[in-house]
């Protein structure tokens, strides 16, 4: 796909469409410290006020609305990057804090109507994949994050390069379609009730959301990297 | 499991419009489409496409496409095409087709659906006993050791394990193996 920088929204959009045209949009822009209350102001408008670099912004809605959609090198390059590795932040604390919790809740109630030890192994399944996720992103924030801002700030850590993210950087949605299949194709049915509805609605909507955070570190973050790195060893 | 489809047409409005109808499929997977044929042969050989949709009006011969594997052939059209050379592909997509009708043609073409009517989900003995195994925490090579098996045919039982239960961790699996019961509880200790 072409890119097109600013896509069916431009900046003087207002950003009440924005979201009317694709509600999903939203948990990532207040992850993003952009608060409600838009009124008639433009996208340009509101990320000024909320000191978020618009064309940053811009391509983040991109990515998260366009599936296809791959930001070209130049494009990265040419767009302040600072907020990038304060949203992924952000975003981790979103699903580890907020909605890996919630979604916990649901499975509790679930795994109560199992019988015994069965609940026990349903629930157990996904603290494990709670904690894989939670080591994932600790590893992002110890290493990888630091790294960035330090080549960001135009010094270079040779300690670690990206190269060590792109080999093991692995998908952490797996385990979510599992859960799904698990609840959709194999609940016995008397656990048929309001939270299993509540929580595959939860799930679909977490995994969708993680593919979009793995596509931004992969096709914008390790780019965005990659350059930096080559620039301050030459 | 998806179904893999690789998608030959020189037009990309259509491939965007085929890929805008495709997405959020469950039942496939859309790879990189090609424009052209010209790295056709080395794509089928490195994505493996189960379902080959394609222009007819690139192909000369549907057989040799084909192939000795399973893959199956779809035309692609938007032009008047010889029904003789139809009748050599497994499907035909129109585009004027409304949504539902190609995804449903795309789906009854696939390999597996179509050769003895359904497909059968359900574990042979072997694969439960693999499961089970799974299940408690034992390695491929432990596996094919208490089953008197080859490493290589534990490997194959798990691949259908999970195409046909749709799960692929390990945990997962144990789940299912005691929402189903095929697991003592202690035997998890």
């Amino acid at each position: 796909m072409k890119d097109n920088k600013s896509r069916l929204f431009s900046s003087e959009s207002r950003m009440s469409d924005l979201i009317t045209a694709h509600p999903s949009l939203l948990s990532m822009i207040t992850r993003l410290g952009i608060p409600l209350g838009f009124g008639d102001r433009s996208i340009a408008d509101v990320c000024d006020a909320s000191g978020v670099n618009t064309a940053f912004f811009l391509l983040i809605c991109n990515v998260y609305t366009f599936n296809n959609y791959v930001p070209s090198t130049a494009v990265i390059l040419g767009t302040d990057m600072t907020g990038l590795v304060p949203y992924l932040e952000k975003s981790h604390r979103y699903y580890v804090d907020k909605r890996l919790p919630h979604i916990e809740r649901h499975l509790d109630a679930i795994a109560q109507k199992l019988s015994g030890r069965i609940g026990l192994v349903f629930i157990s399944f996904f603290k494990e994949y709670k904690q894989e996720v939670e080591a994932h992103f600790s590893h992002e924030e110890r290493d990888v994050f630091p790294h960035i801002r330090a080549l960001m700030s135009g010094k270079c850590d040779t300690t670690y390069s990206i190269g060590e993210f792109i080999h093991t950087h692995s998908d952490i949605e797996g385990k979510l379609d599992d859960l799904l299949n698990i609840i959709f194709k194999y609940l016995p049915p008397q656990v048929d009730d309001d939270n299993v509805l509540d929580v595959v609605d939860d799930i679909l909507r977490l995994s969708e959301d993680l593919k979009k955070h793995t596509f931004i570190e992969e096709k914008i973050m390790v780019p965005l990297v990659k350059h930096l790195e080559n620039a301050i060893l030459s | 499991m998806k179904q893999r489809l690789l998608i030959v047409e020189p037009s990309e409005l259509i491939i965007e419009g085929l890929k805008s109808i495709l997405d959020g499929q469950i039942r496939f997977k859309v790879l990189e489409p090609e424009m052209t044929i010209d790295r056709l042969e080395e794509r089928l050989v490195g994505s493996r496409p189960d379902i080959l949709l394609i222009n007819p009006t690139l192909v000369e011969n549907v057989a040799r496409l084909r192939g000795e594997g399973s893959m199956a052939v779809v035309a692609l059209v938007y032009q008047y095409v010889e029904r003789d050379v139809l009748k050599n592909y497994d499907g035909v997509v129109d585009i004027r087709d409304s949504r539902a009708v190609i995804i449903e043609t795309l789906a009854q073409a696939s390999p597996g659906e179509n050769e003895s009517g359904k497909s059968n989900y359900e574990l042979t003995k072997r694969e439960t006993a693999v499961l089970v195994q799974l299940a408690q925490g034992k390695t491929n090579k432990e596996i094919a050791d208490a089953l008197n098996v080859s490493v290589h045919t534990v490997i194959s039982h798990r691949k259908n394990i999970t195409h046909k239960t749709g799960i692929k961790s390990v945990a997962g699996l144990t789940v299912y193996a005691m929402l189903n019961n095929l697991i003592d509880e202690s035997a998890l200790l």
